[in-house]
């Protein structure tokens, strides 16, 4: 049994945003799978919900006319890794959002929650930075779209304004094309558990495959919200796809990653495992971008 | 002999299959009627304390608010917890210590107000609004720190902290280290907290009715709660009813009087009426038991030639805040020290402490996990030291075949140890493994690592070994069965049919076990632990069975004019010896012997065994890793177990037991710890979430093998299997890593934490 002061079920995107208005107090609901243990550990305290949970222009993914990958935020984790577009342009955003949880989560958990409840360790939120993902937002006052970076505020808090739902998350062309990817998410264990690092890199190599024409690394759980590592980004990029050019990526990182120090993990490990993981997303991703395994 | 053959032996569908896949069977709150209160704990907030207030206003004036009871409210009643026999010897009982509520409150959720409402939501809002005081006393958790001079003190009786103290003394230590040219190996091995994650958290519900207090629990030990709830309360024990339906696991925690008395109080404080008391897992992990953790010393002095000379085990237990199982656990794992690798020369100490943690108490292996974790690590340190393979060192060392234990009487009476490792290395390449990641470099190496265990069955002659059975005979042929063993989902209830088939001589599908137990009727038992249920059922259904068919070969002599020496019930029908011939259904007599106008009986039967014997099982585990180094991760790539559990009673439910077994161990072994706030007390991770009970992702395919050696003490050749299989594991899988890293760990779990610090400290990692 939960302690729910109230349900509002939403008909539309607008009919969501009116409930808002009148329920100014009242939190958005979509799979439920952060909001209701929010409620059972009692963090949430007889709260008004408004669920949008049955409005299905939310789900699904597209294809935008101008190139434009539009994930409606409603889409669910699973749904996102089937999906035929996800895995032609960015493949590893589907492999990353298949490590949330167990199937059930992933049936229930959707990518628009997994965004706005804002915590660092959520499993798409490395990777939508490292491709500079946008989030587009429905209020009273319109539609806006913000850069994901811009959205995170601090940890657990991102620019959702009063009345605001997120409607979809925008890949523009530029961002994926020509990019490949891989995420990889260092936990406790392989099911069921929430990252200890997660960190996702892609790259886009020169024609002949030997240069680092681009380079994006982003980590979740290596600082209050999930973050960018410009200086590992500007160590490798135009460098040569190889040994060396990992080694001093992955050592850069350091000069942006903030961990912390918690009973969870130590900042010591935290960032000795920041280093392996870069280096080895980063090797990864270059052989999926067809250059050489060396 | 042939006839028993039959059900025995045979992987037989569970009797409760059909119901448990269709979600018929029926737990403890699908039974609860909808018209409950629902009760909710307010648990301490300090590690170690004194209640000083409880303010109970805002609370009561909550609409829905029935009752608000607090710690000054329950009467002074100290009860026992430990799920044991009752001893009617003082000097041997449990120790007493709990209250229903307290106002001394010893660790962080020790309970202190309970509130009872109309619904759960109603409750936990009630439960928010309840005010405690408390006057703060320093606590501790270590349990070296709780046996410093002026360390907090938790028990007035138990000054010092020290719950308990024994020790082993054989030949002479002192003299035999004397000995010239002996290596000394040391070792410090420590365990954790961990907690059983039975699938279904304790839940319970009680309510008066027929003059009596009739609870329901989701509880192994349905006697010995009767007898807890009638001491804790106050009350004449035939006025406690307990009912234990179908059991989502246990592994121990429940072989604990846990909520049952307060929940039976709560009802009596509500006019009787109908109360629920549904804890939740958080409260399950804070709340409930713990396994011990265990830190063990253990020196050895061995020969070149690699026999050991002397040995020498101190091991300190951390029993929590009270009592519960306590000293026994760990003396059970000191107990297996000289037996698993008999030395003449041999002194062990154990100490049980208590601490301001969550209680301790009995867990899947009860101490020997623990044990096994020590000595099997050290085994492989030694064998290191003085150049032996493990497995070469292992056959050199272990309890021979023919070793008696003068204490429990327990024969090794087959080469048990040398089978299973065997086996177990004919499945993994043992042999070509070892030399293959003898000398390995790089970041990922692999290694392959061994260790057997001790273990016995029941708890003779430590304690009262004792199983009844009734069986009732139907109409139709048919028979209900009872015993006071428990089914909580192990299976037992299926092995319980298997044996009742044979020992009476009808088909399997014509016995009808009855699964769940009402202490006013089932017949007694002290229920589901120490690994006992087929082994003591046995003998009770045996015995039983033979009462009941005499009185049915009786009947039959009556109806057949043969003499009852000439008579055999096989298969449901009563046969003539001396040529086979058969004579009567079962069914067709039973009729008769109920309708009769001239002789009508009902015939039933009903006997008690005490069983004053026990068996040893034993067994081992190969594993094997791959350690990606600078990862600080370990993956279990393969794993097996072999186990000489005697006759299987059913292979199929044998090898489930196995594979739950392993899996747990390897939670053990890689991930599951509790962790505790240094500064409140708190423990941190007492959820599944951050608490890392391994999942089936991390899992290999568990191989379970079995050497069948027939158990001569035992009424169907067989012994204990639910606890061993996770006895070995842990320490398997950090021998495994010491092959492939070079590295010695001693502590678990293996995590990427300790990992890290390891390799650091190992020079493995450039850090």
């Amino acid at each position: 049994m939960y302690d729910l002061k109230a349900l509002y079920e939403a008909e539309s995107v607008s009919h969501a945003i009116r409930l808002l208005e009148e329920h100014p107090d009242a939190k958005v609901i979509a799979g439920g799978s952060d909001i209701l243990i929010k409620i059972r550990e009692g963090k949430l305290k007889e709260p008004e919900l408004v669920s949008i949970y049955g409005l299905d222009e939310l789900r699904g993914v597209m294809l935008e006319e101008d190139g434009t990958l539009r994930i409606g935020s409603l889409t669910s984790f699973s749904h996102v890794t089937k999906n035929p577009l996800i895995q032609r342009h960015m493949h590893v955003l589907g492999e990353a959002v298949d490590k949330v949880g167990g199937p059930q989560i992933r049936n229930i958990g959707t990518i628009g929650g997994n965004t706005c409840n804002g915590v660092t360790s959520a499993d798409s939120a490395s990777t939508l930075f490292a491709y500079d993902a946008l989030v587009e937002l429905a209020g009273p006052d319109g539609v806006r779209v913000v850069p994901i970076q811009d959205f995170y505020l601090k940890a657990g808090c991102v620019d959702l304004r009063h009345g605001e739902i997120e409607t979809a998350v925008l890949i523009p062309k530029a961002s994926y094309e020509g990019y490949a990817g891989h995420y990889i998410k260092y936990a406790m264990r392989n099911a069921m558990d929430i990252a200890t690092l997660g960190c996702s890199v892609n790259v886009k190599l020169s024609e002949d495959k030997e240069c680092l024409e681009d380079v994006r690394i982003a980590f979740g759980v290596a600082g209050p919200v999930p973050l960018r590592c410009p200086a590992a980004e500007r160590a490798a990029k135009g460098k040569k796809a190889e040994d060396e050019t990992y080694r001093q990526f992955a050592a850069e990182v350091l000069k942006d990653i903030r961990p912390r120090e918690s009973w969870r993990a130590s900042k010591a490990f935290r960032e000795h495992i920041s280093q392996v993981l870069a280096r080895r997303a980063m090797e990864e991703a270059v052989n999926r971008a067809g250059g050489e395994k060396r | 002999m042939e006839q028993r053959k039959r059900a025995v032996g045979t992987s037989v569908n569970r009797v409760d299959a059909y119901d448990k896949v269709t979600g018929r069977a029926r737990y403890t709150d699908d039974l609860c009627g909808r018209e409950a209160y629902a009760a909710r704990i307010i648990h301490s907030t300090v590690a170690n304390g004194r209640v000083l207030s409880v303010d109970t206003e805002e609370a009561k004036k909550l609409p829905g608010v029935v009752r608000v009871i607090t710690c000054f409210d329950v009467p002074k009643n100290y009860y026992p917890t430990a799920g044991h026999p009752w001893s009617t010897d003082e000097a041997h009982q449990d120790v007493s210590d709990r209250l229903m509520l307290t106002d001394r409150v010893r660790f962080y959720g020790d309970d202190v107000a309970a509130v009872v409402a109309e619904d759960e939501v109603t409750a936990a809002r009630a439960a928010r609004l309840v005010k405690v005081t408390y006057e703060e006393y320093p606590f501790v958790l270590d349990v070296e720190d709780a046996m410093k001079d002026g360390a907090p003190q938790l028990h007035d009786a138990y000054p010092g902290n020290v719950l308990n103290h024994t020790g082993i003394r054989s030949g002479n230590y002192e003299e035999a280290i004397k000995e010239p040219g002996l290596i000394r190996i040391e070792g410090w091995y420590d365990t954790p907290s961990v907690q059983h994650c039975h699938i279904e958290n304790f839940v319970c519900y009680a309510y008066e009715a027929d003059h009596k207090i009739n609870v329901t629990a989701s509880t192994q030990i349905p006697h010995i709660v009767r007898r807890v709830v009638g001491q804790a309360l106050g009350i004449p024990w035939g006025k406690v009813r307990v009912i234990k339906p179908y059991i989502g696991g246990g592994f121990g925690n429940k072989q604990d009087v846990l909520y049952e008395p307060l929940c039976a109080y709560l009802s009596m404080q509500c006019g009787g009426h109908l109360v629920k008391l549904d804890i939740s897992r958080e409260e399950a992990f804070n709340c409930t038991r713990v396994r011990h953790a265990i830190r063990s010393h253990i020196v050895s002095w061995v020969r070149p030639d690699g026999t050991y000379a002397a040995r020498k085990l101190t091991a300190y237990s951390n029993q929590g805040a009270y009592a519960s199982h306590g000293h026994g656990v760990v003396a059970k794992g000191m107990g297996a020290f000289p037996q698993l690798y008999p030395c003449p020369h041999v002194e062990a100490d154990c100490y049980t402490v208590f601490t301001n943690r969550p209680v301790a108490g009995a867990m899947r292996g009860y101490g020997i996990p623990q044990a096994m974790f020590a000595v099997e690590s050290h085994t492989d340190d030694v064998a290191r030291a003085v150049g032996m393979s493990p497995i070469e060192f292992r056959r050199k060392n272990v309890m021979p075949q023919g070793y008696v234990d003068v204490f429990s009487k327990n024969e090794n009476y087959y080469d048990t140890f040398n089978e299973c490792m065997d086996k177990a290395s004919a499945y993994m390449d043992y042999e070509r493994k070892v030399r293959e990641y003898a000398v390995q470099t790089g970041n990922i190496r692999r290694g392959i690592g061994l260790a057997v265990f001790w273990y016995n069955t029941a708890v003779w002659p430590i304690s009262l070994e004792t199983s009844s059975c009734r069986m009732v005979l139907n109409q139709d042929g048919s028979v209900q069965v009872q015993v006071g063993e428990t089914e909580i989902g192990q299976g037992a209830d299926t092995a319980f049919s298997q044996m009742a088939a044979d020992a009476l001589g009808i088909p399997f599908e014509n016995v009808h076990i009855i699964s769940s137990q009402d202490t006013d009727v089932t017949p007694f038992g002290t229920g589901a632990y120490a690994s006992r249920q087929t082994y003591t059922a046995g003998f009770s259904i045996e015995q039983t069975a033979g009462l009941l068919k005499k009185r049915i070969l009786a009947y039959a002599q009556e109806l057949t004019r043969m003499p009852v020496s000439q008579l055999d019930l096989q298969e449901g029908v009563i046969v003539r010896k001396s040529d086979g011939r058969p004579m009567l259904l079962l069914g067709e007599l039973a009729t008769e012997a109920l309708y009769s106008l001239s002789h009508s009986e009902h015939l039933t039967a009903e006997s008690t065994y005490q069983i004053k014997s026990n068996a040893y099982s034993f067994g081992c585990t190969m594993a094997e890793v791959e350690v990606d180094i600078e990862a600080c991760k370990v993956r279990l790539i393969d794993i097996v177990n072999v186990h000489d559990c005697g006759r299987l009673i059913n292979p199929a439910l044998a090898k489930a037991q196995v594979h739950g077994g392993m899996s747990m161990g390897i939670g053990y072994a890689l991930s599951e710890m509790e962790k505790f706030d240094a500064v409140t007390g708190r423990t941190l991770n007492g959820n599944l979430l951050d608490y890392k009970l391994s999942t089936a992702m991390d899992h290999p395919h568990l191989e379970g093998q079995f050497v069948e050696n027939y158990e001569p003490t035992s009424a169907f050749g067989t012994k204990a299997l639910g606890e061993p299989p996770v006895c070995s594991v842990a320490p398997a899988i950090r021998n495994a890593v010491l092959q492939a890293t070079g590295i010695g760990i001693s502590q678990i779990p293996l995590s990427p934490h300790v990992l890290f610090e390891e390799f650091k400290k190992g020079g493995l990692l450039d850090v």
